[in-house]
């Protein structure tokens, strides 16, 4: 019985945060992939409440009836076998449980991997986003402009990152627009993410990869169309280009500030879009949606199409 | 001087060489101490050449304990550097070096060899037996895991240890990225530690087939010993799997080969795929010796046989088939698209149902059952909310989608410390604790022990509860800082505070430990918990060859059939015993390992291919050796059984417990 007491505090504890003041960074989301997420974990967190609690409840029933104190002296217990009907309802009632959670659990799978809800018809907008020892570099190939630790994001439009590493692998995470993806140094992976509102949001590389990890954040920003638009023209305006030794100098292993570029690296350091075969279907779509926009995206698009097949 | 300089640490600081002096002195301080009390010759003789199971057990458990200290250490310096935001306890190399040895140690180093410990020093009792299948290759096993272990130690103050994680992703742990030789260390003494795990697959699996007492079919084996033959079986086929990638690992960093660079053709995830094949039938490894301790325990103190024996082996002998089906979760976020991630979320999701099972057959063990809480049952008690709610935040992660979110932060390292914590280490306590007066002749004092359950249990909850919301809000695992505004930090002071509770429940249980062999009497029979299997029917101390005459076993709880329905347990003339001959081999062949171990670490190739062809040469001369072991004879066991006042399975046995 004391046992329950620590238990039922910490989870009381729990509780009173989960639905506390500050919502947590993770339930507290800003697109689309984001909110699929958080209302897969808020289920999950309900339905597994509602076993742990079964169990809790059979156990102290059972500690406090069964206890020695509470019986006589002579009380010798029996010698029970199985029953097949209580062992058919505690195969059957968790069988049911992960049928429903695997059903979702499948559903939203296919949704996190597609492009964002409520945006399947508008043209994503394609970044590269690579990470070198401890920064991450945002190419933007179709507003010929590259960024370093900062990422500037239209709202209410599909965004399609295309992630990938100039050395270990790391994992790109922007936890209010939605869960993360490895970004390796031999091929290219896909996160579909958007945000449905403007703001300043935290991202980082959430994989291990050596002693600068901790700091390894960026910053983005999330905006209308149509700041977005004035920032990218500010961009060219002011901006430097980036040339392949600058381009150099940044993969070098350290911490950089906030940097802008005109150009992409992509142009002379193409991403390693040989591919293993994966994300075909996403390629495939976007070769439709990009056959109308201008020349430069097409053929950066193009070509990942042909590598992916 | 160059030669010299690799042996350097490449990041010293004040605590590495203080750890330095310290290991000096302690290693000093213990070959004196060994000198000076004469004792060189009953090591020798007694421990380092023994091939007994019950002694090479205690070997285990007392390497066991020691490595858990280091862990702990490593664990509560970890705490202390995330307690509050920019803390300067540690930078971000040293704090990288001990999360990774942390992982290292605690799963290779502590709960292996402890689990190993209890297979020896209970599966052969358990059956009926007088020792494992294979004596000397069992002594080989311990020695290879301690040349192992005392290998990834040294590369705390020679060289530099590993920093890459305790999973070791390439291309992070290649050359190019981790220049120290400390993924070298990793590479090396895990595999020569894993080549001793995987004979003891072999030897416990074949021990628990063809060596069981008379009548003893496998459905009526207890369920620990259950629990280790299915776990046996899953260490013999995910050890290779490790093998083969530790040594693509090794020549990769040592001889330029390219399995898991990023050019070349090699392919990093392969190592992930690999490793976590191996890594997570690792996880069942761990658990399921665990849950057969569990079910000793709480049939024991439940006073009532098993609930749903069969389903029990069953639900075992599925999870470990799933184990092999499920690697892929490790790392949905790879990028294997939305098929793959929803085949092994499914197949993930499958695992809580056997799991499940178990619970409800331990919470049907109790029904109607007489509870005693003695300190093995409190443990046990408190593993089975705890370890639930473990089991159900593995369902959430294993919900790929969500996983996204969870991957990578606190949320999934409070998740596996609530499945090892509760079901593993509180299950080995509980087994320390439990099976100790067996093996030492004296209980552990029940006060000091219900004092260290409460600590560890209320230090666990502290520490592990608040990084299940500190991971939704964002924390991700493995940062060695974190800065003010993230918030993160009072959830991180009340981890810290957990873990010095935590802490304080170790000291504790060395107190006890200490303080129960000054003071608890010794007078206690060899049945103090009246418990219900076989290997309460042997005398305490143990005799060598365990049982005069072999058991006669009609049911899983052969012991409490002789007790209660008096059931001949013992029956038959004594005759001759044929016990194994003692063995200095395989100590001299772990020496040998470890040092082509540390060449290899350093690249140092003559030594290294003298110790290689020095353990060929240790193989040769065991092929002619001519060994038929010794034989006891009718009278010798005579003698030693009258030492033993009592006659085991005598009823009006002292119940110690009984009382609690």
């Amino acid at each position: 019985m004391k046992i329950k007491f620590p238990f039922l505090g910490s989870m009381l504890a729990l509780v009173t945060f989960l639905v506390g003041c500050e919502p947590l960074m993770v339930l507290n989301p800003k697109g689309p992939m984001a909110a699929r997420q958080a209302s897969d974990i808020m289920l999950s967190i309900g339905i597994m409440t509602i076993v742990v609690i079964v169990v809790l409840v059979i156990l102290t029933f059972i500690l406090f009836k069964f206890r020695a104190s509470k019986q006589p002296n002579d009380y010798e217990p029996p010698h029970v076998e199985a029953n097949i009907w209580v062992e058919v309802i505690c195969i059957g009632i968790p069988i049911l449980i992960v049928a429903y959670l695997s059903f979702v659990s499948v559903q939203s799978n296919y949704i996190v991997e597609s492009a964002p809800t409520g945006y399947e018809n508008e043209k994503p907008l394609v970044i590269y986003a690579s990470s070198s020892d401890w920064k991450w570099h945002f190419s933007y190939p179709e507003q010929g402009i590259e960024t370093v630790n900062y990422l500037y994001i239209p709202t209410d439009r599909p965004l399609e990152f295309k992630l990938y590493s100039h050395g270990p692998i790391t994992s790109f995470w922007i936890p209010q627009l939605g869960g993360q993806k490895y970004a390796m140094a031999d091929m290219v992976t896909t996160l579909h993410l958007a945000a449905d509102v403007p703001g300043e949001y935290m991202g980082r590389n959430a994989n291990f990869s050596g002693k600068g990890f901790a700091e390894n954040i960026f910053n983005v920003t999330a905006m209308s169309q149509k700041e977005f638009d004035e920032w990218v023209e500010e961009v060219h305006e002011r901006a430097e280009p980036l040339t392949e030794d600058e381009f150099n100098k940044l993969l070098e292993p350290g911490h950089l500030g906030q940097m802008t570029f005109t150009g992409t690296h992509l142009e002379f350091s193409p991403a390693p879009e040989h591919n293993h075969g994966l994300d075909i279907d996403d390629l495939e779509s976007n070769h439709i949606d990009h056959t109308s926009h201008d020349s430069q995206t097409d053929s950066t698009n193009i070509e990942t199409d042909h590598s992916g097949h | 001087m160059e030669f010299f300089e690799r042996f350097a640490i490449p990041h010293p600081s004040p605590m590495i060489y203080a750890s330095m002096v310290a290991i000096a002195l302690v290693s000093i301080g213990i070959l004196v101490g060994i000198t000076y009390f004469k004792k060189w010759g009953y090591l020798w003789h007694e421990w380092f050449t023994s091939v007994d199971h019950k002694k090479i057990g205690i070997m285990y458990l007392i390497s066991a304990l020691i490595m858990l200290f280091r862990g702990g250490a490593d664990a509560i310096l970890m705490r202390a550097q995330l307690s509050s935001p920019e803390m300067k306890l540690l930078d971000a190399q040293h704090y990288n070096e001990i999360f990774t040895t942390h992982g290292v140690v605690m799963i290779f180093f502590v709960v292996m060899p402890f689990i190993f410990a209890f297979m020896n020093l209970i599966v052969p009792l358990q059956i009926g037996g007088r020792d494992v299948a294979f004596p000397r290759l069992n002594a080989l096993s311990f020695w290879l895991f301690f040349a192992g272990a005392m290998l990834f130690n040294i590369s705390f103050v020679i060289g530099g240890s590993p920093d890459a994680g305790w999973t070791s992703y390439f291309p992070l742990a290649g050359n190019d990225f981790s220049t120290s030789v400390g993924t070298n260390y990793y590479m090396l003494a895990l595999q020569i530690s894993g080549i001793g795990s995987l004979m003891t697959g072999i030897n416990m699996i074949t021990t628990i087939l063809k060596m069981r007492a008379p009548g003893m079919t496998l459905m009526k084996l207890p369920m620990f010993t259950w629990s280790a033959l299915i776990t046996n079986v899953i260490i013999v086929f995910a050890f290779p799997v490790l093998t083969i990638a530790l040594l693509m690992g090794t020549t990769d960093r040592l001889f330029g080969t390219n399995f898991f660079t990023t050019g070349n053709g090699g392919m990093d995830m392969l190592w992930a795929n690999f490793f976590w094949v191996w890594g997570h039938p690792e996880v069942y490894i761990l658990i399921l010796p665990a849950f057969g301790l569990y079910s000793e325990i709480i049939s024991t103190f439940s006073g009532r046989n098993l609930y749903g024996y069969k389903s029990m082996v069953g639900s075992m002998v599925l999870i470990s088939l799933l184990s092999f089906l499920v690697w892929t979760h490790h790392f949905f976020t790879m990028g294997q698209g939305a098929f793959t991630n929803s085949i092994f979320s499914i197949t993930t999701m499958a695992i809580a149902v056997p799991t499940g099972v178990k619970i409800f057959n331990w919470l049907f063990t109790m029904w109607k059952g007489k509870i005693r809480f003695t300190v093995p049952m409190l443990y046990s008690v408190g593993f089975i909310p705890l370890f639930t709610i473990g089991g159900v935040t593995g369902v959430m992660l294993a919900m790929s989608a969500a996983d996204y979110q969870y991957h990578n932060t606190m949320f999934l390292v409070a998740h596996f410390h609530n499945t090892i914590i509760p079901g593993v280490l509180f299950a080995l306590l509980a087994g320390l604790t439990y099976y100790w007066p067996k093996f030492f002749g004296f209980m552990l004092n029940e006060k000091i022990g219900k004092s260290t359950f409460w600590l560890v249990a209320v230090g666990f909850v502290l520490t592990f509860f608040p990084m299940y919301i500190t991971g939704l809000d964002g924390q991700a695992r493995r940062m060695y800082t974190y800065s003010e505004e993230t918030g993160f930090g009072p959830l991180n002071m009340l981890s810290f505070v957990g873990s010095a509770l935590f802490a304080i429940g170790f000291v504790t249980l060395v107190y006890n430990l200490y303080y129960s062999f000054k003071n608890s009497p010794r007078n206690i029979g060899s049945d103090p918990w009246d418990a219900r299997s076989v290997e309460w029917a042997t005398h305490t101390p143990i005799p060598e060859y365990n049982f005069a005459r072999l058991p006669q076993v009609a049911s899983s709880e052969a012991f409490w059939d002789m007790k209660k329905k008096g059931h001949k347990l013992f029956t038959g003339e004594l005759k001759e015993i044929h016990m194994p001959n003692n063995s200095g081999v395989p100590f001299v062949l772990g020496i040998i390992f470890f040092i082509a171990g540390f060449s290899f670490v350093f690249a140092l190739w003559v030594p290294a291919v003298v110790a290689v062809i020095g353990i060929f040469v240790c193989m040769a001369l065991r092929s002619f050796e001519q060994d038929h072991g010794r034989h006891i004879n009718v009278k010798e066991i005579k003698e030693i059984e009258a030492q033993y006042e009592e006659v085991p399975g005598n009823e009006d046995r002292s119940h110690t417990t009984t009382r609690v």
